[in-house]
């Protein structure tokens, strides 16, 4: 889908002032967020760092109406509010805005819920990889070998396919995004809006916080995520999946970029040993097999 | 014209939100409580009633969706039990603190382990702290009647807080009696469209439950204590009105029988209440004049009306079907704490789980402590145990000799 500029909202959907970290990448995706479906949208916020970033009562640092919820709540919540206002015969999309703990560990029988009954809702998982809110614990989100606050040594175990084992779930629409490419995320934004049921969409998002790096870094870094095929872009629509740019160019792994290039600008892996940066390589080598083998069954490659 | 009919408790608390055109059901199974949701579920297959049901995949997410249906401005319900209960805690305060009306209706269950599906009051007890109003039946058509009245007042401004109808599983869940069933019109015009303090609409920026400072949440906290109180004004006040539409009176927070002239009398709440009332006439034939004060509201708590009940009494005893493990049943706690201890007290836990208490057993222990308190004069006994027919030691220690 094209998107211009021109016919985006100019109103501003994250206001000054509000509580989030400098560089935080969860007040940018919400700003693309507001830019993409505008004053159509109500959003539910489970617990997480957007519950902070809105700020303290009586100010609401994002201009969209958002329903807070507890941890485990959101799509049920989220299924409740959309029916309720279809019945009323209100124009207007719920989202969820859920961080990668409300998403696949804590949230996750509540989303696997609602995607099975087909709610008519857009879930988002913020996925800045670890319980940034609560001080940087690890999230079944976390990757392989990361640095956290529960995981001194290094995280062992992998990220959970989220996008994955919401698109066996059968629902019409899931797709990854990064706050690197605003583009790609508010064309799937429309799109999702346009599509009737469950969808849902990943959001890869850098922070600087938790991940140990500048401030000025996220966009670049959330960049190379992309770039060295940490993080790959692609939809499923109505089970097909297809490559976006510009991870559709990096099926050949010599157009990636080094991981460590990713890797090198993170304190979170500062402590890696070749071998930690070896099993790193190998789930992002299992992660594009999976793709390829899928492209491969659909015909397309 | 209204008509006579005999159905289960489940069912006519089903039947009472299809009257209240609720329109947005979210519920997961649980026992004793699945027939309510059947029943709604036959009810909008059938186009009698016209409402969504949302299939959750537990009751956190079923009290979750009914809040989130609320917030978007449609009258909502669920029911669950026990466990169920338990597992929708948290979000008893989120919906609560949230000053959002929804009605639950709570078919009281022991909670595990061991497993029983049988009746106990812990469940419905462990919401007492949570800022939703409790009621509880004594009956299905009290049931049927309590449910109505629920929606009424938790949608009135005054109120504005969340409420919980409760019944007890299978003695009245799953027990065929006579309920009147009203017109639709008549209950149309008791109760006007949903009315709530903030709905979420789109293009309109305004945050719920987003964090505050800690002076506005204690704020809020005691904004819903006075809601309570108002609470108590609105429920005699709303339950005069029910009587004027449908013949049956509300406005009495404790349902009491035969106790102006009563030396002692029986409290406590829920269907066995019936039987005390049949043992208080057996002790009046034995010559100890005794009456029997039926709480129908624990939220708010009818501190005054027990107060003018049973201040100057001999003695009260508090039957409870659950206990605050340490300590003594809550009811007595709560009914206690309002007496000031001038009248003797004795709380007796019994049928817990569901271990049958009959009329017989009513009469036997409170005779038992009819006699404990002419004996010593006066006596506070918070635990007096009564199991298959014997009373056992208590703790704390009262100092009263019991056998
Ligand atoms: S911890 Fe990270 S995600 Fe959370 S507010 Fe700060 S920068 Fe944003």
């Amino acid at each position: 889908m094209a998107i211009n500029i021109k016919q985006l909202p100019k109103k501003k959907y994250v206001m000054p002032g509000n509580a989030a970290c400098p560089g935080c990448p969860e007040s940018m995706g919400f700003k693309y967020l507001g830019m993409a479906l505008g004053d159509k949208a109500v959003v539910v916020i489970p617990a997480g760092c957007s519950s902070v970033i809105q700020g303290l009562w009586p100010k609401q640092g994002f201009g969209l109406p958002i329903l807070n919820i507890v941890f485990a709540a959101s799509a049920s919540a989220a299924s409740g509010l959309a029916r309720a206002l279809k019945r009323r015969g209100v124009d207007a999309q719920v989202v969820v805005w859920a961080g990668d703990g409300g998403t696949a560990d804590i949230g996750f029988q509540a989303l696997s819920a609602a995607a099975e009954r087909g709610e008519d809702i857009i879930y988002i998982c913020v996925d800045n990889e670890a319980y940034m809110n609560t001080g940087i614990q690890r999230s079944g989100l976390t990757p392989y070998g990361a640095w956290t606050t529960t995981t001194h040594t290094g995280k062992r175990q992998f990220k959970k396919p989220m996008p994955q084992i919401v698109a066996a779930h059968r629902v019409p629409y899931v797709a990854t995004a990064s706050v690197g490419y605003p583009w790609d995320f508010i064309a799937k934004l429309k799109k999702a809006a346009s599509i009737r049921g469950f969808k849902y969409i990943h959001l890869h998002a850098p922070c600087p916080v938790g991940w140990r790096f500048d401030p000025s870094l996220t966009a670049k870094i959330a960049q190379l995520a992309v770039e060295t095929g940490a993080w790959i872009l692609y939809e499923y629509e109505n089970g097909r999946l297809r490559l976006n740019p510009p991870s559709n160019r990096l099926i050949d792994p010599s157009k990636r970029k080094p991981i460590e290039e990713y890797l090198k600008l993170q304190g979170r892996f500062r402590h890696l040993k070749p071998e930690d940066i070896k099993m790193i390589q190998k789930e992002i080598e299992t992660n594009w097999e999976e793709i390829i083998r899928t492209l491969k069954v659909q015909g397309d490659l | 014209m209204p008509k006579l009919v005999a159905m289960r408790g489940n069912e006519a608390v089903a039947y009472a939100t299809k009257y209240a055109r609720v329109e947005i059901v979210a519920a997961y199974p649980i026992t004793p409580q699945t027939i309510i949701v059947e029943k709604i579920d036959e009810l909008i297959s059938k186009g009698e009633m016209d409402a969504e049901m949302i299939h959750v995949e537990s009751e956190h997410s079923a009290l979750a969706a009914t809040y989130g249906a609320a917030s978007g401005g449609v009258r909502a319900f669920t029911a669950t039990s026990s466990h169920g209960l338990a597992y929708m805690y948290e979000m008893l305060w989120w919906t609560a603190g949230s000053r959002i009306p929804v009605v639950m209706a709570v078919v009281t269950r022991a909670i595990g382990p061991p497993w029983n599906i049988h009746v106990s009051h812990e469940d419905i007890l462990m919401t007492r702290d949570t800022g939703w109003l409790v009621s509880m039946a004594e009956n299905n058509q009290e049931a049927f009647d309590l449910t109505l009245l629920m929606f009424r007042i938790t949608e009135d401004p005054r109120v504005y807080l969340p409420g919980i109808v409760g019944l007890d599983g299978f003695i009245l869940s799953h027990t065929v009696e006579p309920v009147e069933l009203p017109d639709q019109e008549t209950v149309d015009e008791f109760l006007p469209p949903r009315r709530q303090p903030y709905v979420m609409e789109p293009g309109e920026p305004k945050a719920m439950g987003n964090l505050v400072p800690d002076e506005f949440f204690e704020e809020l906290r005691m904004d819903m204590q006075q809601s309570m109180e108002n609470a108590v004004k609105v429920i005699k006040e709303v339950g005069a009105e029910y009587g004027k539409y449908f013949g049956r009176d509300y406005s009495n927070m404790i349902d009491c029988y035969r106790c102006s002239d009563a030396d002692y009398l029986i409290a406590g709440i829920g269907s066995w209440m019936g039987d005390a009332k049949i043992a208080a006439d057996k002790l009046r034939e034995k010559g100890y004049r005794v009456g029997v004060a039926r709480l129908r509201w624990i939220r708010p708590f009818p501190w005054h009306d027990l107060r003018e009940i049973a201040m100057g009494k001999k003695g009260v005893i508090v039957m409870d079907r659950s206990l605050s493990t340490g300590h003594a049943g809550p009811l007595f706690l709560e009914i206690s704490s309002a007496l000031e201890g001038k009248p003797s007290m004795v709380g007796v836990p019994a049928g817990i789980g569901g271990v049958d208490i009959s009329h017989d057993d009513v009469a036997l222990f409170a005779e038992k402590a009819i006699q404990l308190i002419e004996e010593n004069g006066r006596v506070y006994i918070p635990v007096m145990w009564y199991h298959l027919g014997k009373i056992f030691p208590t703790y704390p220690s009262s100092g009263v000799k019991l056998d």
